[in-house]
């Protein structure tokens, strides 16, 4: 049967608000669910840097949320390694911080959150410092936590994830043998300049004997390039703050 | 509007038995004799994509299920109103806005299972075989019959794809649902032995063989042969 071009018209505008309505009242009431999914998660990759996937994956949501609200203190800090707590007017704190929105500004006018792991209850008592990470792999973002020691060179661990790398190829780059080849790497080299760890071409090498090198992602070698950028562009911006927190470095009043 | 005066008058005269032979057909034939997968070959990339694992399949599967059967449903319901100068674009956002759903779902309650299967749900979308019952069958047939088809091409892709989820799991990791097997049955033999896991299977190379086989297996049963 042939329908007149006002009843396809008619029929399309119907379906189209009726499909509208459906999704958009749906995505409305999952959001409060959904963002409450994504602050965990981000909680699991913060954790992820300075625990193992397994012990993460035994806990209980409420479990991950009472642990990180024990060990883990924050605060945002600009690239002059100066704490700031409000920005424009807005109070900023290191959670609400979008990392991959200040990505798109100058490192200068962006903010770093710092994660600080410490002993329970004693938020001066740090055992490392962990800092959010971002970049492009090949496809689309890569970002990551990574966690140093108090000395400020030493991976203490390393989380990676990404957008759309490619399964199997730079997608390796969330599996965790992948990230235990970044731990107990160093960061700074004898002469304290400023190396980052750098991901090698080719895979299967054994660099354990070099503390800047890690093998790489056979097939995955432009995800491994981004990796490495990313890495050595955030450690250039988080070196103010790093010096200031230095083991050894004279200690900062509190404000 | 006569047709559908005279299709409604034919079912209250049948009442045909809720699960009757041709109405079991309806399930049973896409399992084996008509399977979307191994006979018809659709819906291949995803079959590929998402089998490495078993429970990211399971997922998988059930969406699928879901999808089709609502998909099914809605356009079988729809059938007589909608135009057919644009029923495939009316299709499309049927299915469309029903994966979108799934989609939101699994981002509010399975978050780690969503980061997983991430674009895979959305090329539901583009799975063959939801659109191809859409139009082969949903447009022309009976609500509670396009379910029944719907659920039965559905079940025909889920066994295929949980059967190459469990080959390369079990080979390729192996483990099942995540639970190691290979390390339980490796020390049975002693602490010197270890079963080798193949990491092949974990690439999509390895989806490719284990469903060649199986398709291999299934017809030498069955002798279809391609026309």
């Amino acid at each position: 049967m042939q329908q007149s071009n006002a009843y396809i018209i008619t029929f399309s505008i119907i379906l189209t608000v009726v499909l509208g309505l459906l999704l958009s009242g749906t995505s409305e009431v999952l959001k409060p669910i959904q963002k409450k999914a994504e602050e965990l998660d981000t909680k699991k990759q913060i954790l992820g840097a300075v625990m193992s996937a397994d012990e993460i994956s035994g806990m209980k949501p409420e479990e991950i949320n009472a642990f990180y609200e024990s060990r883990i203190s924050s605060r945002v800090v600009n690239i002059e390694g100066e704490e700031v707590e409000e920005q424009d007017g807005v109070q900023v704190t290191a959670e609400t911080v979008d990392v991959g929105k200040n990505y798109k500004k100058a490192p200068e006018d962006r903010l770093y959150p710092v994660f600080v792991f410490h002993e329970e209850g004693d938020a001066d008592a740090a055992i490392s410092y962990i800092f959010p990470v971002y970049g492009n792999g090949l496809w689309d973002n890569i970002w990551g936590y990574l966690a140093l020691q108090t000395d400020m060179a030493t991976i203490e661990g390393i989380t990676f994830s990404h957008a759309g790398e490619t399964p199997g190829l730079g997608a390796r780059i969330t599996s965790s043998d992948v990230q235990q080849r970044y731990k107990e790497k160093s960061i700074y080299s004898e002469d304290g300049e400023l190396v980052s760890v750098v991901m090698q071409k080719g895979e299967g090498k054994d660099y354990s004997g070099d503390p800047h090198k890690v093998d790489g992602l056979s097939g995955a070698t432009i995800t491994a390039e981004g990796v490495n950028k990313m890495l050595k562009s955030y450690l250039e911006h988080y070196r103010a703050y790093m010096e200031k927190k230095k083991d050894g470095a004279p200690s900062m009043a509190l404000n | 509007m006569s047709t559908e005066v005279a299709e409604k008058e034919a079912a209250v005269k049948e009442s045909e038995a809720l699960l009757s032979k041709r109405r079991k057909k309806l399930i049973t034939d896409p399992l084996v004799d008509d399977n979307p997968i191994t006979i018809q070959v659709l819906g291949i990339c995803s079959a590929l994509a998402v089998t490495t694992q078993m429970q990211p399949t399971l997922v998988m599967a059930l969406s699928v299920i879901f999808v089709m059967v609502m998909s099914n449903l809605s356009i079988s319901l729809l059938r007589n109103k909608i135009p057919t100068r644009v029923r495939i674009i009316v299709q499309l956002a049927v299915v469309a806005s029903l994966v979108t759903l799934v989609n939101e779902v699994l981002k509010a309650f399975a978050y780690d299972m969503y980061k997983e299967l991430s674009v895979f749900v959305g090329l539901i979308i583009t799975n063959c075989i939801v659109m191809g019952r859409l139009e082969a069958y949903a447009l022309g047939n009976k609500p509670y019959d396009s379910i029944l088809d719907g659920f039965g091409s559905a079940l025909g892709y889920s066994w295929i794809i949980l059967t190459v989820a469990f080959f390369r799991e079990l080979w390729g990791s192996g483990s099942l649902f995540g639970i190691p097997i290979f390390d339980g049955i490796s020390s049975l033999f002693g602490p010197d032995f270890q079963l080798a896991t193949n990491g092949l299977m974990v690439s999509p190379v390895g989806a490719f063989i284990i469903l060649g086989l199986l398709i291999w297996v299934q017809r030498s049963k069955t002798g279809y042969v391609e026309h």
